[in-house]
């Protein structure tokens, strides 16, 4: 009976992750293919990595999602934490409800919507009071704030209501003013929250297709907006190369940071087992 | 004004301002008439000669999307892929959120990297992979051919199922992650004290844990159907011009008829469709935060 069932399990788990990681490793089999046509094996070759470094619209396509991601992250890291502290902390106030919808509505609006209705803003805002006077990395930028920082504030907002106020109301009642309150004693218990959410708004920002394709300008290439204008007309084998170098850099990261957290997880345990053990003693 | 106000003004702001404004305008738009102008649609408000300010709405863009087989055909059309789509992804990732929280504490961490890793890769990527797969010269035509079950090429790409089969894989971890929260957390002496009063194995299943798992099911499927009634990437890509979808329409309307206050009418009727499933979904979000 035992038996059976791990043996259900174990074959649900290898075919759900075969599921996820055959169509991956198939596109990095094929970008060592040295044919042009993708499907065709040809054999062995690293020729479309050379085509791929050679190629100055990729890295500055590169360059252009790189910025955008990194100042994105830094601004919805700070918008999305001012947000989540507000919704978590300061209690009631006028316009709760609207600003409570207003930050967690971009989580769920069709990514079409958002960005339609920005680029209409954009142009709208440009006939008014002339600016943007065109459409590139600033306005890309600030669409995604827009959606990141509602990501940052969910992640700050679950990770204040987990711990209790109770660090914050002894602070204030040894005399500490609200605000170094907040400083000294919030901001370091959010941290791991503000990490997370720099990480994600920074990977939200790299990954966005289709905000980014409403609201660019012409010149204004990301590496979505690139990749995805060659791989409409078909396969192509440097894109394969390209897929496999994201994947390869993402993995690697996060491997690292998977390893780093389970040590640090199984050293608070031991220091946990250690305290109980200490206890026991005395 | 107090640093607790200014906390709450900016982001409140920077919201209002690229948030609710732009929605705003998109519906201000869907209700202008079609200018063959820069910008493309008449105002809202006009000043008359005597100093007089006029409203004018024009249902126009709705009055065509409804009279026009092809946009209703295309909204249903959307509704049901979705559906299908969502169902096919909860049949796959419950078993697999099942069987991750059995496993053991280290092995559920590293399942749950696995699971998650795909995320942080790129989504056009993905979606991409499956192109190299399902063509006509792919991986599964080469395999059946090899095989010999088939001796020319069937069409997989730019169909139906290659729809459904893009949004099942890039959605799955979005169904399995709040099916494996709410799981964890499921408390494990009642599966057992079914068993010792002697339930079989299935019916403890169908009485204790499906019941106790449905805010998993129910906030996984909303998580996979919104953003795929909207999708524009998996259909354009992979379902070609023979599939309808919403998103993709709404895209061409503005990008290659230019016909914005058609693709504001467009949108505003997607969210019309998408705001039930949003409400609930914000419901489920809210309650989980508090507590």
């Amino acid at each position: 009976m035992r038996r059976q069932r791990s043996v259900f399990l174990l074959s649900v788990l290898s075919f759900g992750l075969a599921f996820l990681y055959v169509p991956m490793a198939i596109l990095i089999i094929y970008s060592f293919n040295y044919s042009k046509l993708v499907p065709v094996w040809g054999g062995f070759s690293t020729r479309w990595y050379r085509v791929l470094f050679e190629s100055e619209e990729v890295w500055s396509a590169l360059t252009l999602s790189l910025k955008i991601a990194s100042v994105n992250a830094t601004f919805a890291t700070l918008l999305g934490a001012l947000a989540g502290i507000s919704l978590a902390r300061a209690g009631r106030f006028r316009g709760r409800t609207l600003f409570a919808g207003m930050v967690s509505a971009p989580l769920v609006m069709p990514e079409v919507i958002t960005g339609l209705s920005l680029l209409l803003l954009f142009i709208t805002l440009g006939n008014f009071i002339g600016w943007p006077t065109e459409r590139g990395m600033t306005t890309i930028t600030i669409a995604h704030i827009t959606f990141s920082l509602a990501y940052v504030a969910v992640i700050v907002q679950s990770r204040l209501a987990g711990v209790s106020q109770d660090l914050e109301e002894a602070a204030q009642d040894l005399g500490s003013k609200p605000f170094r309150v907040l400083i000294d004693i919030t901001l370091p218990l959010l941290m791991p929250a503000l990490v997370a959410g720099w990480l994600l708004a920074f990977t939200l920002s790299l990954d966005d297709l289709v905000i980014a394709s409403f609201v660019s300008g012409p010149g204004s290439n990301t590496l979505p907006i690139l990749i995805y204008s060659r791989i409409r007309l078909g396969l192509r084998p440097d894109i394969n190369a390209l897929a496999t170098m994201i994947i390869l850099i993402v993995s690697i990261s996060v491997f690292v940071a998977g390893w780093l957290l389970l040590r640090q997880q199984r050293r608070r345990d031991r220091e946990i087992q250690l305290a109980v053990a200490d206890s026991a003693v005395e | 004004m107090s640093w607790r106000d200014a906390m709450i003004a900016i982001p409140f702001f920077w919201l209002l301002v690229f948030f609710l404004v732009p929605f705003l305008i998109v519906l201000k738009i869907s209700v202008a008439e079609s200018l063959i102008a820069s910008p493309p649609f008449s105002s809202l408000f006009e000043l008359l000669d005597d100093g007089t300010v006029t409203m004018r709405l024009v249902f126009e863009n709705y009055a065509y999307l409804w009279q026009d087989p092809l946009y209703i055909k295309t909204y249903l059309n959307s509704i049901r892929i979705s559906t299908i789509s969502t169902t096919v992804c909860l049949l796959i990732g419950y078993p697999i959120a099942y069987a991750i929280v059995r496993s053991s504490p280290t092995a559920r961490f590293v399942l749950l990297m696995l699971i998650i890793l795909p995320f942080w890769t790129s989504f056009l990527l993905r979606v991409y992979a499956w192109m190299g797969l399902l063509s006509d010269q792919g991986t599964i035509n080469n395999i059946l051919i090899w095989l010999g079950l088939i001796d020319r090429p069937v069409r997989l790409m730019y169909s139906e199922l290659a729809v459904h089969i893009g949004i099942v894989y890039s959605y799955l971890p979005f169904m399995i992650l709040p099916l494996y929260a709410n799981m964890e957390k499921l408390d494990m002496s009642l599966v057992e004290a079914s068993a010792d009063l002697g339930a079989r194995p299935v019916v403890t299943f169908l009485t204790v844990t499906l019941p106790l798992t449905i805010p998993g099911m129910v906030a996984g499927s909303l998580l996979v159907f919104i953003p795929a009634t909207g999708e524009f990437v998996i259909p354009d890509l992979l379902g070609g011009g023979n599939v309808l979808m919403i998103g993709r329409v709404l895209y061409n309307e503005f990008h290659a008829n230019h016909d914005w206050p058609v693709a504001s009418a467009v949108a505003i009727m997607l969210l019309v469709v998408l705001v039930v499933p949003m409400m609930i979904y914000q419901h489920i979000q809210s309650k989980q935060t508090k507590t």
